[in-house]
């Protein structure tokens, strides 16, 4: 008997999962009798379980839900909110009473009368819907639901029995849907005469049941009639064909093409672990047998190992699928929690959730539910406005809360998505002052984004009044801890007024992950392969080579200066990697990295390729390398958004690992995450990055993730990543590192003089190269540092006397350069430095830098005397930018402030097109071309092209939001040319 | 690679009676110690054995016994002994303890001995505190003494 019931608590509690979703289906759908049937017949199955299994209250409270829910079937009661609340209410009390019994084994004691009455009060018409007189015309009136209920009670009554004497409504529920197959003229009277069988009188039973349904059906259909309804249907009687035909067609698939019901065993899940772990050791079995087969040149043994392989691959397969579950599990309790919120607060709020068949490891699943729901919970409380605010600001009444799922590499993106009213960024910088976590001045240097993803920091809810369901500060950083803590990661991009998304990037399986292999100090160690993003390789020929800043070490990746940990340091470890006697010396180059790594112009020698899939990730040949010595590796790991390198003696290859967790005297070492066996059977370690990251200084948690924000605002309006040289006078001279397109060391033997300048044959072509005013001439040997400018097919080399070093700086021009090819001068690294007017000097040195591009439009008469008006706060893009479009022909007026854009606007200054940077002092690009856009705005039909180096789509969509009909980068010149004379283009046209 | 000792499980009735006890007799640095019979999982030879990095002292690493992971520990270092000098066969016993597979590494194993619950006795007062800890007793033999090897308290004084 406890077997039975155990059986029955794990069904009762699936299908009570089920009706949680259905119902709320059924209270948008109404009339879908698919649905209706279904939640009949799973409150029927409850019920009739409970009565078996001899649970009184159970089944007493099942019953009198399955009595109005079988009023929903019949047709003759209407499906609104109120009653399915009261079917909630019971379907919570069921669930009250099988937790009960879960723990006890034993129903427990307790009244239901009340309930049951308010069950039964709308099972026989006697609430306040059903008798509130005529007011609602969609619910019939008491007068024709009494006789429709009178016809259909003795008919469920009789039903019943049945089910009681047969124990097997499932079988009746058969006949039930396959009644429609009948023909109709075989509906006869009740009655049944006792020599028919059981079947037959079931059948019939049904039969007649339908037909009375669709007579019904047809009868609440037009209410207004209803004082002669029921006669009316009666009327009818021979017309019913048509309707009952009509109602077999929704209600239920002929019998033939019942969907077949999917065969499924209940496993423990200790015995998939098992057998896991046996898989496992079998696939390497499997490996060791053909490592053998390998060296030897024929075996009788090849043909069966290869099936083994197959087959083993196959099993392996198998097992991981066992553990895979749809997401759609997950999500299950969503819809009820949204109606039931929806509800309690008067909201309307839509649920969509696509993508619900998505697969993912059970204990991902498990682990990802509790977030989900609470950030379901936080767009539906906090994200969607009340009816009246959203009507007001010109959105539809009802919110939509979307929730998508799909696969994307080895991972699964959930994403949730609310039409609401976004973010108050205005708010969160209250809160966060209140709290201490920034101060005004941090605050005012933060982006909109940077200062949206303080909600992800304890006790910080923007909800204004804390509600039962949301907003008591603890949550959004709750789900993030737990998302990173089976590493995923998440991310938020909100407009105020327009909602949010936030979306959750998580490993499809925690059991398995594809990790990297590398070797320290003689030991291999795994390194997951999501934290990793790029791989260099550095030897004595390695253009950059590690510097160190007192004996911490650095590396120049590109024009970030990444921080760097030698793992054998780290761990604590001594090299030994030269004199290393190994079993297998195993060692790649081509090393398969994520796809971020597909960089151009990696500063390397070694190009790291992108691997295809290795055939079988466990059977790897190793070739031996010979530039391996003396060389070091560099894993560019990302944790959250902080960057660092692990130095490596090695590296090998992907393999997907099998996690394991480390021992538990073990667990305290922070540098490991788990541990795992390799192909060859060897232990190997599983490092954390997130623990090196910690080990390197870098604090977890807020700070890391802030710190992208950071680098992106480097790159931004303040900070500009500078190249420093000297060249011509002492002092130091500065460029934007973006201008250069390489830093090359020409052989100054190899230099030509031919048409009145220095040339030097470069990637095959003439490159001139010039130098800087007040410089020496150029030697005839040695080694010249040159800097590449490249515009079109044109490359112009300016030899300098030393490249200095790459910053990133601030760059205020304090003393304004004298036309000399200098944009001024500023203080750079505590330096007076030389802002170099790259576009003067390289002008200077050759009449057509700028021009004789016969494929581009700009320069052309057509955009003569166009008026631009550009505005952008930092002197030195106005310094760079305006010489640039007046070369083009424009006739550009320069600001720096919006806000005296708008002044021009009142005077009632015009312009063809207006350039606009995007983060600015008092007013932003975004307030500004709302400014320029609003009704009264002479300027609203103004082309407004964004000039911004932070192109990130979410930028973007803001600000075509916003207004602005471009968005063009920074340093793009060709880009923000062409895009000027386009849209120009396109304004004449319009 | 590895060879299982023969470790029956004796008859329960024995172990109910109480009169006897069965121990695995393992040898460190000439000293006896036992390890009772139904701990023991598994005795190993010499195994690959993959060091873990910034671990406590006494844990020589990890190892794979038939797809599970095995921390080795070094009975030695947790009784405060110098490592063994010369070149051994090292052998060791497979516990598990909290649902997880711990390898004493120790010099020697032996044989499997009922004794005699009479010849029980608990620590000496004076035995070294080190070993203490990792006591529960001594047995009396014939011209020595073994050792109670107390596996989850060794553990534990690793964790620590």
């Amino acid at each position: 008997m406890d077997d039975l019931i155990a059986e029955f608590l794990t069904e009762t509690n699936e299908s009570l999962g089920a009706l949680d979703v259905d119902l709320v289906n059924l209270e948008q759908n109404p009339n879908d009798k698919d649905l209706l049937s279904n939640i009949f017949r799973l409150m029927h199955t409850i019920k009739g379980t409970c009565g078996f299994l001899g649970l009184p209250r159970l089944e007493k409270v099942a019953h009198h839900a399955e009595n109005i829910m079988g009023r929903f079937r019949d047709g003759d009661l209407e499906v609104i909110p109120d009653y399915v609340t009261l079917i909630f209410e019971s379907l919570d009390r069921i669930k009250d009473i099988i937790a009960e019994l879960e723990e006890t084994g034993q129903e427990p004691e307790g009244d239901d009368s009340e309930l049951i009455e308010k069950l039964d009060e709308v099972y026989e018409g006697r609430d306040v819907h059903q008798t509130g007189g005529g007011a609602n015309g969609a619910t019939p009136p008491p007068q024709d639901s009494a006789p429709a209920e009178e016809q259909s009670a003795p008919a469920n009554d009789q039903a019943e029995e049945d089910e009681g004497e047969s124990q097997d409504s499932d079988e009746l529920q058969a006949l039930f849907d396959s009644i429609e197959a009948l023909p109709p003229d075989q509906i006869q009277d009740l009655k049944m005469p006792h020599e028919m069988s059981e079947e037959e009188r079931a059948a019939k039973r049904a039969e007649a049941l339908a037909a009375e349904l669709a007579a019904k059906e047809q009868a609440t259909a037009a209410p207004q009639e209803t004082p002669k309804e029921a006669p009316a249907a009666k009327k009818e009687e021979p017309k019913k064909e048509e309707p009952a035909k009509a109602a077999a067609q929704n209600n239920a698939p002929p019998a033939g093409d019942k969907p077949a019901v999917a065969q499924s065993l209940r496993v423990n899940v200790d015995v998939l672990e098992n057998l896991m772990t046996m898989v496992s050791e079998l696939v390497l079995t499997r490996n060791q047998l053909l490592q053998i087969l390998r060296t030897q040149k024929e075996s009788e043994f090849s043909a069966p190992l290869q099936r083994l392989n197959h087959v083993v691959s196959d099993l392996q397969e198998g097992v991981m699928k066992t553990r895979m579950q749809p997401i759609g599990n997950a999500w299950s309790k969503l819809p009820r929690i949204i109606r039931d919120l929806s509800i309690e607060l008067g909201k309307k709020i839509n649920l969509e959730m696509l993508g619900a068949e998505t697969e993912l490891d059970r204990q991902v699943l498990d682990m990802i539910k509790d977030p989900l729901t609470h950030m379901v919970r936080n767009s539906a409380d906090h994200g969607i406005e009340m009816p009246d605010e959203r009507a007001a600001a010109g959105k539809p009444e009802t919110g939509t809360v979307i929730l998508n799922a799909y696969h994307e590499g080895g991972h699964i993106i959930i994403e949730i998505k609310d039409d609401g009213k976004g973010l108050n960024t205005d708010l969160i910088k209250e809160k966060v002052l209140a709290n201490g976590l920034a101060s005004q001045e941090e605050l005012d240097n933060m982006s909109t984004q940077q200062i949206q993803q303080f909600i992800f920091n304890a006790g910080l809810s923007t909800a204004e009044k804390v509600t039962a369901v949301s907003g008591r500060g603890v949550g959004m950083d709750v789900v993030r801890t737990n998302i990173e803590k089976i590493g995923g990661s998440i991310e938020l991009r909100s407009i105020e007024g327009k909602g949010s998304t936030f979306a959750i990037k998580i490993p499809l399986t925690l059991a398995i992950v594809s990790a990297l292999i590398v070797e320290a100090g003689g030991e291999r160690f795994a390194i997951p392969q999501l934290a990793v993003k790029e791989l260099v390789l550095i030897n004595k020929k390695s253009e950059i080579q590690i510097e160190d800043i007192k004996g911490v070490p650095f590396f120049r990746l590109r024009e970030q200066l990444l921080p760097l940990v030698s793992l054998t340091d780290l761990l604590n470890i001594e090299s030994q990697k030269i004199d290393l006697p190994r079993a297998e010396p195993p060692s790649v180059i081509e090393v398969p990295v994520t796809e971020e790594s597909a960089v151009e112009d990696v500063p390397t020698e070694d190009s790291m390729e992108e691997d295809g899939a290795p055939e079988d990730e466990q059977l790897h040949t190793y070739t031996l390398e010979e530039a391996e010595e003396e060389s070091d590796y560099i894993v560019v790991t990302q944790i959250g958004a902080y960057l660092f390198g692990i130095i490596v003696d090695r590296v090998f290859d992907t393999e997907e690992i099998v996690v394991k967790p480390v021992s538990k005297i073990l667990k305290d070492i922070e540098m490991f995450s788990g541990n795992t066996i390799l192909g060859d059977g060897s232990v190997i370690m599983i490092l954390d990055p997130a623990g090196i990251a910690k080990a390197t200084g870098k604090a977890e948690g807020a700070e890391t993730s802030d710190s992208v924000e950071e680098k992106s605002a480097y790159t931004g309006d303040d900070r500009t990543s500078l190249l420093l040289f000297k060249a011509g006078d002492g002092a130091p001279k500065a460029v934007p590192l973006s201008l250069v397109a390489r830093l090359e060391e020409i052989d100054l033997a190899s230099v030509e003089y031919a048409s009145g300048q220095h040339m030097v044959q470069y990637r095959g072509k003439l490159m001139p190269l010039v130098t800087m005013e007040g410089s020496p001439p150029l030697g005839s040997e040695g080694e010249q540092p040159v800097l590449v400018f490249t515009e079109h097919e044109k490359s112009m080399g300016l030899a300098v006397d030393e490249i200095v070093d790459i910053t990133e700086a601030i760059i205020d021009v304090q003393v304004a350069g004298k036309g000399n090819g200098m944009i001024g001068s500023a203080i750079i690294e505590e330096k007076a430095t030389d802002v170099v007017d790259i576009g003067t000097i390289l002008k200077s040195n050759d009449q057509n830098w700028f021009k004789n591009h016969d494929d581009t439009p700009y320069g052309q008469d057509a955009m003569n005397g166009k008026k631009i008006l550009l505005i952008d706060d930092s002197p030195f893009f106005r310094n760079m930018l305006s010489p640039l479009l007046k070369m083009a022909g424009y006739n550009v007026t320069v600001l720096d402030n919006a806000m005296h854009a708008l002044k021009m606007r009142e005077k009632g200054e015009s312009f063809d097109l207006i350039i606009s940077d995007i983060e600015m002092p008092e007013m932003d690009g975004f307030e500004f071309a709302q400014q320029v856009r609003s009704e009264e705005s002479e300027w609203k039909n103004l082309p407004l092209v964004a000039l911004t180096s932070h192109d990130t789509p979410e930028d973007m969509e803001r600000g075509n939001v916003v207004g602005f009909n471009k968005y063009v980068a920074k340093f793009d010149r060709d880009q923000l040319l062409n895009t000027l004379s386009q849209t120009l283009s396109e304004g004449g046209a319009a | 690679m590895s060879q299982t000792a023969t470790v029956d499980t004796y008859d329960e009735d024995m172990q109910a009676y109480g009169a006897s006890k069965e121990f695995l007799t393992i040898t460190i640095a000439d000293q006896l110690f036992g390890i009772p019979v139904l701990q023991v999982q598994d005795v190993l030879g010499e195994q690959k054995v993959t060091q873990v990095p910034l671990s406590p002292a006494a844990v020589s690493g990890s190892l794979n016994l038939r797809g599970r992971i095995v921390t080795a520990i070094n009975v030695r270092r947790c009784l405060g002994l110098s490592e063994r000098e010369g070149t051994h066969k090292e052998m060791s016993v497979v516990v598990e303890q909290g649902g997880e597979l711990y390898s004493l590494i120790i010099d020697e194993v032996g044989d499997v001995l009922n004794l005699k619950d009479k010849d029980y006795e608990s620590n000496p007062a004076t035995l070294d505190p080190h070993w203490k800890i990792v006591s529960m007793g001594i047995y009396k033999m014939e011209g020595k003494i073994m050792v109670v090897l107390d596996v989850p308290k060794l553990i534990e004084t690793i964790h620590a």
